[in-house]
């Protein structure tokens, strides 16, 4: 569905990476997990056409683009929301820029019960919590009304409770919107939970260092057997990377 | 009332307490230095007069303030639109306040006459420059993630301008416009004072010329009254307006 070939982006003398490639299946929930500083959000920015990619190609549903802005929905750490609006009108916010009309406020409304915001519709963000900040964001983002989800550490400003709960709301994109999701986070055990596939990534130049590919049935304990040993591993694998970094 | 509030009546008291306590102490003349007492007796007695060239002065400022906002907001927007008109610009707008007012004022008395018009655009030579560098700078510092959200839902400038950059910039407009109008009268008074048929800035060159200190004074009083009033409500406009700070 999502297809990167030979991805190469250089800063000057920097390669933050060179031929990375990526398959992503069509509902599929694909987690990126590396060392800090290794190229994630810059490859997130060079998909969404933030930065220019300096080759290599991006197919999405067979189509060669130069970047994937007005195609993929894209969710970051900041929810962004916008003070001088209500939490309605943040999440209207794409049909508001694209003039699109419809029925985009009975599914905003739709969605903020779903998510369990009914009743703040008519909230300013500043006066409610992280938590529902952050769903409110996801629902601007599903507004969006794009096949492919883009995540950049959605849930990492927040407090375990709160990351919890919205955890389970992220697999309801996957299977309740029938989402494909991309996602980048520093939680390896958040990756297991959630993602089909868990791809470790290696220090500059970025390249996929090994791929987990996880069966078992959703929602998961962080506590399984399985998913324990992999944790193990990818933290191991993931310590190497840093120490060899710093050598 | 607030402690901050409180401590500043005290310093305004104390200091009109020494300020009359030494006129009477060594009996000062009031054509010279008259006490804050005759001066608060006049600004009084004296309100129909000084009411109907404050009106003048007023509305002198009122339509500077609105042809400045008039020039301000869209030269600042079209600056923060085309960075290489802001560079071309720049220079224009720090030579219009290196140049001081004073030397403008013979000028435009010459060019505009004696009527209103020549205070008008006094007063909103004075205040259009703060309101465009703060405007400016406001709408510069607008997040960069928030701008990427904007060009990720594919929203051109204006419309992106229309939703984020002027409510993200109008705290900054405001404190702009705050530094204006308590500047303008200083605009407006100097025009009255190169050539004016009426205002405050008049009143006080012609209560000057007889000596009349006290009614100077008086009106120094009005004006400073005109600017702290328009200061406040610009606040209470700004409170109303940006209700989610």
């Amino acid at each position: 569905m999502l297809f990167v070939s030979n991805l190469t982006k250089k800063f000057g003398d920097l390669t933050v990476f060179d031929g990375f490639n990526l398959d992503l299946p069509r509902n599929g929930f694909t987690v990126l997990v590396g060392p800090s500083g290794c190229g994630k959000s810059t490859f997130f920015d060079v998909l969404t056409g933030v930065v220019p990619k300096a080759n290599g190609e991006i197919i999405w549903l067979e189509e060669k683009l130069s970047h994937l802005r007005g195609k993929a929905a894209y969710m970051q750490q900041k929810d962004l929301l916008l003070p001088w609006l209500t939490l309605i009108e943040n999440a209207l916010l794409p049909i508001k820029v694209t003039k699109r009309s419809g029925n985009a406020e009975k599914k905003a409304r739709f969605l903020f019960k779903r998510l369990g915001l009914d009743g703040f519709e008519n909230y300013p963000p500043q006066k409610v919590s992280g938590g529902m900040r952050q769903r409110c964001a996801l629902v601007r983002t599903l507004m969006f009304e794009h096949e492919l989800v883009l995540l950049d550490e959605p849930l990492s400003a927040l407090d375990a409770i709160t990351r919890r709960s919205l955890q389970s709301i992220l697999l309801l994109l996957q299977s309740e919107f029938n989402k494909t999701l991309l996602m980048i986070t520093h939680d390896v055990e958040e990756a297991l939970l959630l993602a089909d596939e868990v791809l470790v990534l290696s220090s500059q130049p970025m390249q996929i260092r090994e791929r987990f590919v996880l069966n078992t049935l959703k929602p998961r304990q962080g506590d399984e057997a399985q998913l324990l040993k992999i944790k193990l591993h990818i933290l191991q694998e993931l310590q190497a990377e840093v120490a060899h970094e710093m050598v | 009332m607030k402690w901050s509030s409180c401590i500043a009546l005290a310093v305004v008291l104390l200091i009109l307490a020494i300020w009359e306590t030494a006129c009477r102490g060594f009996s000062i003349p009031d054509f010279i230095l008259p006490t804050p007492s005759r001066i608060m007796v006049v600004a009084v007695l004296q309100a129909p007069l000084l009411l109907r060239h404050g009106a003048i002065t007023g509305l002198e400022i009122l339509i500077g303030i609105g042809l400045s906002l008039l020039m301000a907001v869209p030269l600042a927007t079209l600056m923060f639109a085309h960075r290489s008109l802001e560079k071309a610009l720049a220079p224009f707008l720090v030579v219009s306040q290196a140049v001081p007012v004073f030397a403008l004022a013979p000028l435009l008395v010459i060019w505009l006459g004696y009527g209103i018009a020549s205070k008008v655009l006094m007063a909103a030579i004075i205040i259009f420059f703060p309101i465009t560098v703060s405007l400016l700078e406001g709408y510069k510092s607008c997040g960069n993630d928030y701008i990427m959200l904007f060009r990720l839902m594919g929203a051109g400038f204006w419309r992106t301008w229309r939703l984020l950059y002027w409510p993200w910039a109008l705290p900054y407009f405001f404190a702009g416009l705050k530094v204006g109008v308590t500047v303008a009268t200083i605009g407006a008074v100097i025009g009255e004072w190169v050539g004016a048929q009426g205002g405050l800035g008049y009143l006080m060159i012609q209560a000057n010329a007889r000596l009349n200190v006290e009614m100077v004074f008086a009106a120094i009083l009005w004006l400073s009254l005109m600017g702290l009033s328009m200061w406040a409500l610009v606040g209470i406009l700004e409170r109303k307006i940006i209700r989610w700070r």
